[in-house]
């Protein structure tokens, strides 16, 4: 469930952008709690507890007295922008650089991503 | 609670067991003991329970002492192997009979419910018992007696994977349902490592590590690539391990690294990964902890 190479709570934390992002966690709605996903995942819940505070922090998630962890309003749409702003850099990059040492032309590339993307995007 | 070791020495005849150890443990929390086996982590737990008198030096729970201290080690179960508190030749039904007496908190039912799911029938009599089932029955009377610390120690010898990951996994729920201090000692370091939330790694009678788990997973950095690169750029950090392959190093560094050096290590061609939390350990164990460093002595 979780690799190696990153502190678990960030891994959990990654976990719920990637929920708030495809919506599967709405806006407003309420967070499991510490305890639940302690149980879940089968981790200490301070560790949930670090993931909780990240997200607090960058505002994504907020927290009601007595009650729990919130998704913030906005924070879906804040994603999307910090996720654009990074896609061509951070995953985008490596892909060309693999298909640089592939010897695959930007003709090819282009082709497949016209045939692939334009698919999906126009369905 | 807070537990207070202070300058604790063990000697056996001309071995030194624990060697001027001190160690503060405070608040609700899952505690990993992790060590080597002989490296004093039953030792060391004997003494914080009030079974043994140091040589020298003492254990305090809230400021009072713990050797011969009724008050205070009725707050404590210690569980070594199944729990010691009943002669083996009795009935595992006796055992919880004698817990139910013995632990102010004791919880029957809830005994008997992890006794269930480790299958241990309560007709049974301990000594006919394999090995597994009596780490089973040490479990539930640790768990069960919801005393304010509860100290496991190895309690999962014996146990096949599928048992151990129950194990862990009750473990974390009496914690969730009832947050107390637990102190788990183990050398499955990977098995254990996620439900912890602080871990003391000891040595030779010695600290090495105590601090958060997290802390201490992020500070075990492999770097490899190119040997005479990987050399460069290990300069003068603490190297805990290397390998070998061809012209390809991996040195393994125990210590955390900056943006800055992650930044060098990248334009140097270099790939800086995780550890992980197994190999740090058993790199750190195995060369005596040469960089160590400990949150407690800070």
């Amino acid at each position: 469930m979780f690799d190696d190479q990153q502190p678990i709570y960030r891994q959990i934390a990654n976990q719920i952008r990637q929920d708030i992002l495809s919506g599967q966690l709405e806006e407003e709605e309420q967070v499991m709690s510490t305890n639940q996903y302690a149980a879940f995942y089968r981790i200490n819940p301070a560790t949930v507890q670090k993931a909780f505070q990240q997200l607090v922090d960058e505002g994504m998630l907020y927290k009601k007295r007595g009650i729990g962890m919130f998704v913030s309003s906005g924070s879906r749409a804040r994603l999307r922008e910090e996720r654009r702003a990074s896609f061509f850099h951070q995953e985008l990059e490596p892909v060309l650089t693999e298909a640089r040492l592939l010897g695959i032309s930007t003709a090819e590339l282009l082709d497949y991503i016209s045939d692939a993307h334009g698919k999906e995007t126009s369905s | 609670m807070r537990i207070e070791v202070v300058n604790l020495h063990q000697r056996f005849q001309e071995v030194v067991a624990l060697d001027d150890l001190s160690l503060t443990i405070e608040g609700h929390k899952i505690n990993g003991l992790l060590g080597r086996n002989g490296s004093g982590k039953s030792t060391l737990l004997n003494i914080m329970a009030g079974f043994r008198k140091p040589t020298s030096g003492e254990v305090l729970i809230d400021g009072n002492p713990v050797f011969e201290n009724g008050r205070v080690t009725e707050r404590i179960a210690l569980i070594r192997e199944a729990g010691d508190t009943v002669e083996s030749s009795e009935k595992v039904e006796e055992a919880l009979r004698y817990a139910a007496y013995l632990r102010p908190h004791w919880n029957d039912d809830r005994a008997r419910q992890l006794l269930e799911k480790f299958e241990v029938s309560s007709a049974a009599k301990i000594d006919s018992l394999s090995r597994g089932r009596r780490s089973a029955l040490g479990i539930a009377l640790g768990l069960a007696a919801r005393a304010d610390l509860t100290i496991l120690d190895e309690t999962y010898l014996g146990l096949d994977a599928p048992s151990r990951y129950l194990f862990y996994e009750e473990l974390l729920q009496d914690y969730l349902d009832h947050p107390r201090t637990f102190i788990i000692s183990s050398h499955l370091v990977e098995e254990v490592a996620r439900i912890l939330e602080q871990m003391v790694i000891i040595d030779r009678g010695r600290i090495l590590f105590h601090g958060d788990t997290e802390r201490f997973v992020s500070q075990g950095v492999a770097i490899t690539g190119n040997a005479a690169d990987v050399d460069r750029l290990v300069v003068g950090m603490p190297v805990i391990g290397e390998r070998q392959l061809g012209r390809t190093r991996s040195a393994m560094i125990y210590g955390s690294v900056d943006e800055e050096f992650r930044q060098r290590a990248v334009s140097a061609g270099l790939e800086v990964g995780s550890l992980g939390v197994q190999d740090l350990f058993v790199y750190l164990t195995q060369s005596g902890g040469g960089g160590a460093q400990d949150e407690a002595s800070k």
